[in-house]
């Protein structure tokens, strides 16, 4: 479809949602735009929240995607503080938080995932915390500092890399984790365990294998974190990191087609023709490796916003990418490209104890997926290969001695 | 402030006011100039925010770091002059730098 007149309503102004806004004008779209977010301020990045922000790095400023300006220069109807409570398809409408119905020709949905909360007993307790939004980040960064005791509950990229800040900061770390390692779901056994020494030799404790029953508090303040083997682990402040579900409620109830998001084709179309969805919401092809999943990240975000935009204005569909993800921990970059799916062996490219070296996952002689930490070269080279489906000789590849360019060549 | 020029790979220029301290990828993301996608959000981990610095300016602007050279290595349309903008942190002494996109960031 390609209606130059037609109100598209983005429900989300996050990563996703103000992006596609930004890229629908871009492409030329005339018709009306409303972008309807929750939160009280435009569309912001999320990384830095556990990263440059947390430390105190970046200014609020920079965080931000577009300067608030943006949306009435390029008229884009922003509603901040405001969420969708119902969507009807029959007579596209969708329900708003302020009592007030919008129509819609074109509906994007990028409500994109919050924070899982522990279902145990303490959790309402205040300095339990969470980091999604940009007023989660502010009141864990007010509680971090010289001498107070941080426990971080999962130890997943955003628990570690707010596990590293809290370092910066000169709090306590407590990293508490139910798998028997770090990143468990996320990244290879090595990385693993190559960041827990990191951490360890940064101050950061952790304790793996261990399951939490509770927070215990005094005065409705957060003291302890208790664990099935009974210890209780004192701390000031704690940060529940174990992962985020979509939120796709109002899609599901509408009857659009669901799995682990809400579904979606190459062009980001759900099972209904005139409504998309983006972003973490997501759950999308991914052709390079024939299957569906739910990615959460920026590129992923962003790739989609360009699906959605271009379909909308008619525009050829971008070609499909490859997924890939950044993380920093310390003086650690870690790049990843890719998705580990179907490997059949890895390759350790470079020096581990030197903290520069890169994780291949090896499918026959194609490469599936790369974790490079301080290598960006093995980073973008293996992109490259991913993205090609090209072969590539396992022997020149473990070899650090030949350079990434003649290994891809 | 200093003032910074990005000029397309078409050749359109913009000229715009960026605050000491911000990135030259910042300023133009702020001043909504296309072909920056800076997907990483300044993070040296993306490569879009691909620029060429102009003569005049290579020795005032400095080297890139390893980091940011060897992603470099690896853009596409690389020149000796090559610098990713979200490395770049504009000061008072790069009132008037000139910055030109690449080829493939049109
Ligand atoms: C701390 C942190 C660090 C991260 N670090 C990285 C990183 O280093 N690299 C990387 O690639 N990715 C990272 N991510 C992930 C990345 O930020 C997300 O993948 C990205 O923000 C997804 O964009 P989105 O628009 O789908 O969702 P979001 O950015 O979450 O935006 C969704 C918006 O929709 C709003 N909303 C929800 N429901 C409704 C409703 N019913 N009505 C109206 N509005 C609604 C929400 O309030 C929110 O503002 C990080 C995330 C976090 C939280
Ligand atoms: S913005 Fe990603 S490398 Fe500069």
């Amino acid at each position: 479809m390609s209606d130059t007149e037609a109100h598209v309503v983005i429900l989300g102004a996050g990563h996703a949602g103000g992006t596609a806004a930004a890229l629908l004008r871009a492409y030329g779209h005339a018709g009306p735009i409303t972008l309807i977010g929750e939160e009280p301020i435009p569309p912001y990045q999320r990384p830095p929240l556990s990263k440059a922000w947390l430390k105190g790095e970046a200014d609020a400023d920079s965080l931000a995607l577009k300067p608030l300006e943006f949306y009435a220069e390029s008229d884009i109807d922003f509603r901040p503080s405001v969420s969708a409570v119902e969507l009807s398809r029959g007579s596209k409408t969708v329900k708003l938080s302020d009592g007030s119905a919008l129509n819609y020709d074109v509906l994007i949905i990028a409500t994109g995932a919050r924070a899982i909360a522990l279902p145990v007993a303490g959790a309402e307790l205040d300095g339990v915390l969470f980091l999604r939004t940009a007023a989660d980040a502010e009141g864990l960064k007010a509680a971090l500092g010289p001498g107070k005791r941080m426990a971080v509950v999962g130890g997943g990229y955003i628990g570690l890399e707010a596990a590293a800040s809290g370092r910066a900061l000169s709090a306590d770390v407590v990293v508490i984790e139910r798998e028997a390692r770090l990143l468990a779901r996320v990244a290879d056994p090595v990385l693993s365990d190559f960041f827990r020494a990191y951490h360890e030799s940064r101050g950061v404790e952790f304790m793996l294998g261990a399951s939490v029953t509770g927070f215990t508090g005094e005065a409705g303040k957060v003291t302890g974190v208790t664990l099935t083997d009974g210890r209780t682990i004192a701390c000031d402040v704690a940060l529940v990191g174990v992962g985020a579900a979509p939120n796709d409620e109002i899609a599901r109830d509408s009857g659009l087609e669901c799995a682990r998001g809400v579904v979606v084709n190459l062009e980001a179309r759900t099972s209904d023709a005139s409504i998309y969805a983006i972003g973490d919401v997501a759950h999308r092809p991914l052709p390079l490796y024939d299957r569906m999943f739910r990615l959460e990240s920026v590129p992923n975000a962003l790739e989609q916003a360009k699906q959605a935009a271009s379909s909308i204005t008619g525009r050829p569909a971008p070609t499909a990418e490859t997924p890939w993800f950044w993380s920093d921990q310390y003086d650690l970059k870690l790049q990843i490209a890719g998705m580990a799916f179907d490997a059949d062996r890895i390759l350790v490219r470079g020096d581990v104890a030197g903290a520069k070296f890169a994780v291949f996952h090896l499918k026959g002689d194609q490469v599936q997926a790369v974790e490079a930490v301080n290598a960006p070269a093995e980073f973008m080279a293996g992109r490259q290969l991913i993205q090609n489906r090209k072969a590539v000789s396992p022997a020149k590849l473990a070899d650090s001695t030949i350079s990434m360019k003649e290994v891809a060549a | 402030m200093p003032r910074i020029t990005y000029i397309q790979h078409d050749g359109a220029e913009q000229v715009v006011d960026v605050k000491s301290g911000l990135s030259v990828m910042e300023g133009a993301v702020k001043s909504n100039i296309p072909n920056i996608d800076a997907d990483c959000g300044g993070a040296c981990a993306c490569a879009t925010c691909h620029v060429y610095v102009d003569a005049d300016w290579i020795a005032k602007v400095g080297p890139a770091s390893p980091m940011e050279a060897s992603m470099l290595d690896f853009a596409d349309n690389v020149a000796d002059n090559s610098r990713l903008s979200c490395q770049i942190k504009v000061r008072d002494e790069l009132d008037g730098l000139i910055v030109r996109l690449p080829e493939s960031q049109t």
